[in-house]
């Protein structure tokens, strides 16, 4: 800020000014994109429909407007069903949610939201340009402003070369391009994908990041589902875990990782597994005349000292990163003993 | 909400066209024309009893072909592709998408017994080469022909909205069958006893009646249409169609989408 | 969720009131049109054309027609009909689906051959049928019997029948009366006993309840003929005896020594006009009878 300064008596007041501001927007919280209260599905499999199904228990979670929130979780955990909830596909069983402030069955919402399903199939008979133009007269989008952002939108998704080839020729990556191209059509502020990476080739992955992230600046909440967890490391502010129907774990990617005991590897020189590091239970894995083991942090000074004692030569002690997916395994792991140990 | 149904009709129509299954039209014409010459060659003074009898038939069973095979992938065939998750992700209202689906299913038969229709009048010329007014009474059986489409699509619809494509196929298929012989079905329960007299009886009338539709035979004979039956042919076949379009949306409204 | 509720209520109201008005319309077009089902075989009466168009499925067909042949009869009988010429085609067209759907010829028997208001009044189209039915069916005995019936009924050619009874009889498990009925024939066709014995014969083993009431009014009507003949015969006695009519019935009966007065299977006593003729009480209930009835009776119609 070059120029005039505030005189000298003003500083202080212009801090209690700011100060009192501040106390006053955090008193008005921002209200979250998505609130999920205790939504539940549970279906009625079999021929006589005896048997329950439980697909979702039941859920409770807030997806805060603005950030990129990621679901996870293993295949048949219940995200889809989720989803598909959410969207009206299915109706719950228990529970209610609220979309932007208002409750999700109201018809009005959907003109605020955009969907894209997993693997998603669109009407291939109709070109790339037609079928956005579709979307665009359902979504209620007025004529003018149609055309526009058709164009617009093509051109973001990459599209703009393929508009007038029908669809029954695009390929997955393609589609799945289209896909978001509608989702984003109508200009949302909330946008729900459904494993939107899935099938995509590397370049084709990293293209649907790229749109993700720049939903986000444009102020946008992104949903989005999925199983493959470095993308949610890379793309998400919060993170939500779900395995078989249930809850597991939320809250921003930091916080879950840190919780996780860090792990350290160990480099040396030799060519066999001295029996003290085998008993420590570490991963251990021999390549030429060097050994390689994964220990954890707190086995770190035990294993060192095993070592010197047997006078091995040292190469390298490296601290790995924690990922999400040790937090994952590490949860859905005790999950299972719980489960077992119950039984 | 009208112009959402209008943007769903239009798409079906469209999709019917790329479909290809217009194409239907070359063959009906092929089929007629060769008829025509046919007969024309033969001339035993039956000439327009067949062209009449023959166009008409194949106006409408062409059509009900059509109306089942398209119909019944309307909502069944969306739902297995997928298709629809994305459109009801739209402020479209579940209703509005069954509604859409009909009015479009119906414009595509009516374009194409538009069609079909100038390919029997064409034949018909060729054979005849005259037009008394007799022959106008053609409308009147194409005009009833068309309310029997809206029947089937509406049945169409209503089985597509809760069973699987070759289900829906047999279903509608059966119905169109059974209606043609809708009167004799009313004789049966009018000779049973008892309940299941009360049950043949309800039976008989929820199936559709077709046979009032059909006045091919009447009209190949010249016997002009009652204009009672004209009005009572059109209420009935409202009246049907919204009660498989309501039953339709009772079922669409409550279906969880796997 | 209240717009769904909403949405499933106005549906729901919607599907019974287009329920309920649909099927009145239905009501209504069945009355335009009472003759609905038989357009097509006033137009298309041949059976063969219309086996053609039957794709095979032939005995479907075949009781659709009988169906609406019997409604058909059911339905003119009602109302005064001077003719029912659609009858012979729709049992032709049945029988020529199904050849062996005997009922078909039974009922051509009774209600083809004779003349209106009680049948088509077309005996030769009986007798086609009959033999028709003969010719597919011939291990039948039914089938000789019933052609006899028409040559002895219908057309009084007594020679013809009694050859049907004779050739008949020769059928494996023919009834035994065959037999009886062509000796009968030969020597005693014109009377009572032998058409009595035809009427009982068909009302004993029929198994169509329309066939056999017919045969029963048939009965009771001969019972009244030949009680009306014998009282008759004594009024014309008397006459022969007296120079005069008798005055009352029980004059009547004690000329000619009968104690019990006779009355008729309703068991209503016969009365006697003062011209002397004897009649039965209440002609409606005796609709084939044809003696005993007043003069100027016009006899009403009964329903199948």
């Amino acid at each position: 800020m070059s120029g005039a300064h505030p005189p000298l008596y003003c500083r202080p007041l212009l801090h209690i000014i700011f100060l009192q501001a501040k106390d006053a927007l955090d008193l008005v919280p921002s209200m979250p994109a998505i609130e999920i209260l205790g939504l539940e599905k549970t279906y009625s499999v079999g021929f006589w429909r005896k048997r329950p199904k439980r697909a979702l228990h039941p859920l409770t979670l807030n997806v805060e407007d603005g950030e990129i929130f990621g679901f996870l979780g293993p295949n048949g955990a219940g995200k889809t069903t989720t989803l598909k909830l959410l969207m009206g596909l299915v109706f719950p069983t228990a529970g209610s949610a609220r979309i932007l402030g208002r409750d999700w069955t109201d018809a009005s919402v959907k003109a605020q939201i955009g969907f894209l399903p997993e693997q998603p199939y669109f009407y291939d008979y109709l070109t790339a340009h037609e079928l956005l133009e579709y979307y665009g007269q359902l979504s209620g989008v007025p004529a003018k402003q149609r055309k526009q952002r058709v164009e617009q939108v093509l051109h973001q998704v990459g599209l703009r070369d393929v508009q007038g080839v029908q669809l029954r020729k695009f390929s997955k990556g393609m589609l799945q391009r289209v896909g978001i191209g509608q989702a984003i059509l109508h200009d949302p502020k909330l946008v729900f994908f459904d494993e939107p990476m899935s099938g995509l080739d590397p370049m084709g992955r990293r293209e649907v990041r790229d749109l993700m992230e720049q939903l986000k600046h444009e102020g946008k909440t992104v949903f989005f589902s999925t199983h493959i967890l470095s993308d949610a490391e890379a793309l998400c502010d919060r993170v939500a875990i779900i395995h078989k129907g249930e809850l597991r774990g939320v809250g921003a990617v930091e916080d879950l990782t840190s919780s996780v005991q860090g792990k350290v590897e160990v480099i040396w020189q030799g060519t066999q597994i001295p029996a003290a590091i085998k008993a420590l239970g570490a991963e251990c894995h021999v390549s030429g005349d060097r050994v390689r083991a994964i220990i954890t942090e707190n086995q770190q000074d035990a294993v060192i000292d095993s070592l010197r004692r047997d006078r091995y030569r040292l190469i390298a002690v490296t601290p790995v990163r924690t990922s999400l997916e040790a937090y994952f395994v590490e949860k859905l792991q005790r999950a299972e003993t719980v489960a077992g140990r119950a039984i | 909400m009208k112009a959402r149904i209008a943007h769903i009709a239009s798409n079906t129509f469209r999709e019917a066209v790329r479909d290809r299954v217009l194409y239907n039209l070359i063959a009906f014409a092929l089929l007629l024309s060769g008829a025509a010459v046919l007969v024309g060659q033969i001339s035993i003074e039956i000439e327009k009893l067949v062209v009449i009898n023959l166009g008409l038939t194949a106006v409408s069973l062409f059509g009900v072909v059509i109306a089942i095979f398209i119909g019944i992938g309307l909502v069944s065939k969306e739902i297995e592709k997928r298709t629809l998750y994305t459109v009801l992700s739209r402020p479209v209202r579940r209703w509005e998408f069954i509604v859409g689906k009909f009015f479009g299913l119906a414009g595509t038969l009516v374009v194409n017994t538009f069609f079909m229709a100038i390919g029997v009048f064409a034949a018909f010329f060729y054979v005849s080469r005259t037009f008394a007014r007799a022959h106008s009474l053609i409308f009147g059986a194409l005009y009833f022909i068309v309310l029997e489409f809206l029947i089937i699509c509406s049945l169409a619809l209503l089985f597509s909205s809760f069973s699987s494509p070759l289900l829906s196929a047999v279903f509608a298929f059966s119905l169109f069958v059974i209606g043609s012989f809708a009167e004799d079905l009313r004789n049966f329960a009018g000779m049973a006893h008892g309940v299941s007299r009360w049950f043949a009886t309800a039976a008989a009338y929820l199936v559709p009646n077709f046979s009032a539709f059909n006045v091919i035979t009447s009209i190949a004979h010249e016997q002009p249409v009652a204009r009672q039956l004209i009005l009572q042919n059109t209420l009935y076949a409202l009246f049907y169609a919204t009660m498989a379009l309501s039953g339709a949306v009772l079922i669409f409204e409550h279906r969880d989408l796997k | 969720m209240k717009y769904r509720r909403k949405i499933t209520w106005v549906a729901g109201v919607c599907l019974l009131l287009s329920l309920t008005a649909s099927s009145l319309v239905l009501h209504h077009i069945d009355h335009l049109r009472p003759q609905a089902t038989l357009d097509e075989v006033l137009f298309i009466s041949s059976p063969t054309v219309i086996k053609r168009a039957s794709l095979g499925y032939d005995g479907l067909m075949a009781c659709i027609y009988w169906t609406r042949a019997v409604q058909y009869f059911g339905s003119r009988h009602h109302y005064s009909a001077s003719s029912y010429n659609l009858l012979a085609p729709l049992l032709e067209i049945t029988t020529h689906l199904d050849p062996h759907l005997l009922v078909a010829y039974e009922f051509g028997t009774s209600f083809l051959a004779p003349k209106p208001p009680f049948g088509a009044g077309q005996p030769e189209r009986a007798i086609a049928l009959m033999q028709y039915g003969i010719l597919n069916n011939p291990d039948n005995w039914r089938l000789y019997y019933d052609l006899g019936f028409v040559y002895y009924m219908e057309l009084k050619d007594y020679r013809n029948a009694a050859e049907t009874f004779e050739r008949g009889s020769h059928v494996h498990n023919a009834h035994p009366f065959l037999k009886i009925l062509a000796a009968q024939m030969a020597q005693h066709a014109g009377e009572y006993q032998t058409a009595r014995m035809l009427w009982s014969a068909t009302y004993q083993t029929t198994q169509d309840e329309y066939i056999k009431r017919n045969a029963l009014r048939h009965l009771r009507a001969l019972r009244v003929d030949e009680d009306v003949q014998r009282l008759q015969e004594g009024v014309t006695r008397f006459g022969e005896r007296t120079g005069r009519l008798p005055s009352s019935m029980s004059e009547l009966l004690a000329a000619e020594g009968i104690a019990a007065t006779p009355t008729d299977p309703d068991g209503h006593p016969y009365k006697m006009a003062p011209e002397g003729r004897i009649e039965v009480r209440v002609p409606d209930d005796f609709p084939f009878a044809t003696k005993g009835l007043p003069p100027g009776y016009k006899p009403k119609y009964q329903d199948l």
